[in-house]
């Protein structure tokens, strides 16, 4: 019988050389750093803001704003608040980041595509547009497109008029909207009608997909659906006509919807630039679905248009979606160039309120709470996007 | 890499960043300037008129002259100033900051800065009004027919606001196009994309001759819709800078109340017998001392850029480029608004 | 039984494939397949000539060359209109080295070739070794030296006079050179089990990347006097950098973290069972296998680093963008202004299509180890 081992010697509980401790430690240290830098530079801040007399609180958002705004979609008016002025600031950065994460995000698409092309001058075209307006500056392609069109334009006495009621002219572009009444009510639900018909149809085409392996027709009845639904509603609230005609008065084309050349530029450049990039990661996406899925789909005699819409763009947006998302964010972020060409964006009239009431640490922190919720926002949205499109695995 | 490397190099760092931030002495002004040897004074990057540098870098201009005589009367030379160009969203942090000792930068006196930025202004330089130019083409010649016109204007001044106050009384709805710089207004002008420019009527002169292709083509209208008084500021907390900086400029004020020119400010100092000129340029009191400086405080700062009104004429008037008129610059005793406390 | 051996038969050898190669089949095969392909063919080939004859005629042949501001005013009014190249010609120096002293501007063209001659040595692998650090050290040096001036005998330039192309080299270069390092440190620390220096790891990266670089340069330019004590300053310039310093180090770190994710977990047992510690384990295994797959990406942030340099703009420092404004703000050659941008234009487009190259090259040149063909 083998004689019995020593015990093995009792374990301590705690070791001042343990990892635990260490950890401890550095996190300790590293918060403590971190603290006493950011104390001794608020300290720092209090005191010279005291020092110099510079007054500090966000009392002036009530205050009027004093300054006018050179285009807005909400009615902005110099006697309102800061608040308002702010407001009205971070609706123009909306209105430039939407429409041209749309614009981007189908230009960028189209692009990305025609990089894969067969053709080789329609490949060569596209790669030399993403090569072109990757490697120059956004700033400088913005200062670019403003003098293009502030230059070519003509003013506003000698307007283009390609239709009646439209001008082109250096101050932009003015078209007849129609003018608001109640009875349009009627409309917006004829064509909120005319959405859910097209919703129904395409889920009952599908379902009929699915059972009997027979495909309908989805855009073509989807669109006179939407159409004829929406006529409808307008016909019921009494067919109104009214619209708001841009004329010319003595110095200005008052009335209508405009556009001005700031906003033009500011929404060219960033979709242009933005397209660039996405057309790359589209291309890289699609790049990435395995090759026995182009085989497959060949062997099974799609046309390449078929191939590319049903078989890879679907499996490529997994690989797609997170680089696009950042893709959005730049975009939104970008869009804080245009106060350099006048744009009257959020960034443009944070710094117009700095400039007048010398609150520069609360003007600038409002930007950045704003740029912050919409980043995440945007995130946020896209990663549910994301989460639907991912492999759906065991 | 080694931890004790990388410890090394964050010291070095750390080390380096502090380098790069130079003490400058808090409170006493006057006793910074002395010791570094140079005023460090705060102009527009290019205003023909009040301040812009050729290409070998000297300055002139009128707010320029009076760094020249601040300089002059502190230092005994002219010549040791150091120029910042800074534009309009810079200049009053740069101030507050302590980076310039004196603002002299065409910055109107209005109760907002003088209150809540931190800083003092010293007097009235130039009496001016905020007006507007247009294009002869347009066949405007009055403000009031400017009836929803598109106008370019500067971040960061008072003629934003100016302009909204302006449009709202008169209901003009003029629709404001609003850029950083000053470059990119000034050709949004000029392209055409607005109709009218404004900023002061003085600024309105300088740019139309600096930059206009044709300077006869464009017509500064005559309504001043505002008030623009400029004036030359310092910061809040030290009353003996504000005093010798307000005193310069009263003292070249007095000078041509008095007559003594640049070129016989030499001569009068030496044989005049009116006792105003004799107080202003030291031979029979001491009036530096209670500054804090000596008695021929004023003799230089008059040798230095001349008198008020020979100021005025080298860079603003018939002498210049400009070529504007006295108007409410002038004297109080020729119907102007420039008027000075006496030296004594 | 015994069978016979077999003898091997020849077959008679079959003549050649025809070749597909030359330049009919090729037109065929890449142009002319199918109506889809004729028709795109056909699109661009006359969006190509309506578009490039006027270019070439416009950009070269009834061009004015020459510093002629007559002449150029001629081209631009002629029904063939012109280019005016004259405005580079006249204004380069403006353009390329801001408001810099005349007679010294021989220095910012020293200090720039000295700068993007330790640039090129740094893209050449086989001289990655501890030397090229001290290369780095001398250079810049060299560079601050010469800009600034006061020693040596050269006339000190102030930094508000900087601008041009030289600015636009030293804010890439140092911006890149300190991120670089902070975003490893930050990256490293993302992964931490320290939940507290992970929180500041992460708080850091995502309230900087979440907000643009223009309100981050504001933040610095407005901001970073007050945080200093009563009584100190600091240079314009040093605030721009560390404003873009720690942006940029924000997108590297989260760059070097996707690189440290997609290392095998593997790699750092297998350290660990061989008794490396922390530090050495991360600087011998983790991080050279991590840097190396995430080459694309970390070119793709000095590529953007080196565009994001035209934003100093916007504060009023003349980089190679601003110093454009700044030279075309003289009435007489305004008209060209278009001219102007599409060289500055050209300049950025050569050196960071060169960068992508390089990207595309170094890459290739890394992953020898893990290429499958």
């Amino acid at each position: 019988m083998k004689p019995a081992r020593p015990a093995p010697p009792k374990k301590r509980d705690w070791s001042w050389r343990s990892q635990a401790l260490r950890s401890v430690l550095y996190q300790v240290v590293a918060l403590a750093l971190v603290f006493s830098a950011g104390y001794y530079l608020l300290g720092n801040t209090l005191d010279n803001m005291r020092l110099r007399g510079i007054k500090s609180g966000f009392d002036f958002i009530t205050q009027p704003a004093g300054f006018g705004i050179g285009e807005s979609i909400i009615p902005f008016d110099s006697a309102e608040s800061y608040g308002k002025a702010f407001a009205v600031g971070l609706s123009n950065t909306l209105r430039v980041a939407v429409v041209g994460i749309v614009l981007a995000t189908l230009l960028g698409t189209l692009i990305g595509i025609g990089r894969l092309s067969r053709n080789v001058l329609l490949r060569s075209l596209c790669g030399a547009y993403v090569e072109f307006f990757r490697n120059v500056p956004l700033l400088l392609q913005l200062f670019i497109w403003y003098f293009i069109l502030t230059e070519t334009l003509p003013t506003i006495e000698e307007a283009l008029r390609p239709l009646p009621g439209v001008f082109f002219s250096k101050n932009g572009l003015q078209f007849p909207i129609p003018v608001w009444t109640d009875s349009h009510v009627f409309t917006l639900a004829g064509l909120a009608l005319g959405l859910l018909g097209v919703w129904w149809w395409g889920r009952q085409s599908r379902q009929h997909f699915e059972v009997t392996g027979r495909s309908r027709p989805v855009w073509l009845p989807g669109l006179l659906l939407l159409i004829g639904l929406g006529l409808l509603g307008w016909l019921a609230g009494g067919s109104p006509v009214a619209l708001d005609i841009p004329e010319k008065s003595e110095l200005n084309v008052v009335g209508g919807g405009s556009v001005t050349p700031e906003y033009m530029t500011v929404l060219v450049g960033l979709t242009i630039y933005t397209a660039a990039y996405i057309a790359e990661i589209v291309r890289g996406g699609i790049q990435a679905v395995p090759f026995g899925q182009h085989e497959a789909s060949a062997a099974l005699g799609l046309s390449r248009g078929k191939e590319v819409r049903l078989v890879l763009l679907p499996q490529a947006l997994r690989v797609i979606i997170p680089p696009v998302t950042s893709q959005f964010l730049n975009l939104t972020k970008n869009s804080s160039l245009a106060v350099a060409v006048g744009y009257p964006d959020l960034v443009s009239i944070s710094t117009t309120s700095l400039n007048q009431t010398g609150r520069a640490v609360e003007c600038i922190a409002i930007i950045m709470a704003c740029y912050l919720t919409l980043s995440l926002l945007t995130s946020w949205f896209m990663n549910a996007y994301n989460r639907r499109s991912l492999l759906k695995e065991r | 890499m080694k931890l004790s490397k990388l410890s090394t190099l964050a010291a070095a760092a750390a080390a380096l960043v502090t380098l790069t931030a130079t003490p400058a002495h808090a409170g006493k002004t006057i006793d910074a300037i002395k010791a570094r040897g140079q005023v460090i004074c705060g102009v527009n990057p290019s205003l023909p008129g009040f301040a812009a540098a050729d290409s070998q870098g000297n300055w002139t201009g009128f707010d320029v002259d009076i760094c020249k005589a601040v300089s002059a009367t502190v230092l005994s030379d002219a010549t040791k100033v150091k120029w910042t160009p800074l534009n309009a969203s810079q200049r009053f942090a740069a101030l507050q900051a302590g980076e310039i000792d004196v603002l002299s930068r065409n910055t109107t006196w209005t109760l907002t800065r003088d209150a809540s930025l931190g800083l003092n202004f010293t007097g009235v330089t130039y009496y001016d009004g905020q007006g507007f130019m247009v294009t002869k083409k347009s066949k405007i010649t009055s403000a009031k027919q400017l009836k929803g016109a598109t106008v370019c204007v500067q971040s960061g001044t008072t003629t934003e606001k100016n302009l909204a106050d302006y449009s709202k009384a008169m209901k003009l709805n003029m629709k404001p196009v609003v850029f950083e710089t000053q470059e990119a207004t000034n050709k949004a002008y000029f392209t055409g994309r607005c109709q009218v420019y404004t900023t002061d009527a003085s600024g309105l002169a300088s740019v139309r001759n600096k930059e206009a292709t044709n300077p006869a083509d464009h017509l500064i209208l005559p309504d001043l819709i505002s008030k623009e008084p400029l004036g030359p500021s310092v910061r809040r907390g030290d009353d003996e800078w504000f005093a010798i900086v307000k005193w310069v400029v009263f003292a070249l004020i007095e000078a041509e109340e008095y007559g003594i020119t640049q070129a016989n400010v030499d001569q009068m100092k030496s044989s005049s017998t009116d006792p105003v000129v004799q107080r202003i340029l030291g031979t029979s009191e001491d009036t530096g001392k209670l500054l804090g400086l000596d008695k021929e405080w004023a003799y230089r700062a008059i040798k230095a850029v001349g008198n008020y009104g020979e100021m005025f004429e080298r860079n603003l008037g018939p002498n210049s480029t400009l070529k504007l008129p006295r108007g409410a610059n002038n004297l109080w005793s020729k119907g102007g608004l420039i008027y000075a406390p006496p030296v004594r | 039984m015994s069978q016979q051996p077999y003898v091997f038969q020849t077959v008679a050898s079959r003549p050649p494939p025809r070749p597909v190669g030359g330049l009919l089949p090729w037109i065929q095969r890449n142009l002319l397949d199918g109506w889809t392909n004729v028709l795109i063919t056909l699109l661009v080939l006359t969006l190509l000539a309506l578009a490039v004859p006027p270019m070439v005629q416009w950009g070269l042949l009834n061009a004015v060359f020459g510093p002629d501001n007559a002449a150029c005013r001629a081209a631009a009014a002629a029904t063939n209109t012109g280019a005016c190249w004259g405005v580079v010609a006249e204004k380069y120096r403006l353009i390329f080295f801001g408001r810099y002293p005349y007679e010294q501007q021989w220095r910012p063209m020293v200090a720039c070739a000295l700068m993007i001659g330790a640039i090129a040595a740094s893209c050449y692998r086989p001289f990655w070794r501890g030397w090229l650090i001290g290369l780095w050290a001398l250079v810049l040096g060299a560079f601050f030296v010469l800009m600034m001036g006061g020693r040596f005998g050269l006339v000190p330039v102030e930094t508000s006079r900087w601008g041009g192309f030289p600015l636009t080299v030293m804010l890439s270069t140092v911006s890149l050179l300190i991120a670089f390092p902070l975003a490893i440190l930050v990256a490293l620390g993302r992964q931490s089990k320290m939940a507290g220096i992970r929180t500041i790891c992460v708080l850091y990266v995502e309230l900087i990347r979440g907000v643009p670089l223009i309100s981050v340069l504001f933040m610095a330019s407005f901001m970073l006097p007050l945080f200093m004590p009563q009584g100190s300053t600091i240079d314009v310039l040093v605030r721009v950098l560390i404003g873009m310093t720690l942006f940029t180090a924000a997108y590297l770190a989260e760059v070097v973290r996707g690189g440290l994710q997609a290392l095998p977990k593997g790699q750092i047992e297998a350290a660990q069972s061989l008794g490396l510690g922390y530090w050495q384990t991360t600087f011998k295994v983790v991080l050279p296998q991590a840097l190396r797959l995430v080459v694309p990406a970390t070119m793709n942030t000095f590529i953007g680093a080196f565009k994001d340099t035209s934003l100093v703009t916007i504060v009023s420092l003349y980089d190679l963008t601003g110093a454009l404004q700044l030279a075309l703000g003289d009435a007489d050659w305004r008209k060209f202004f278009f001219e102007g941008q599409l060289f500055v234009a050209a300049i950025y487009f050569v050196f960071c299509y060169a960068m992508s190259r390089y990207s595309l090259w170094i890459e290739r040149h890394l992953n020898t180890g893990t290429r499958r063909q």
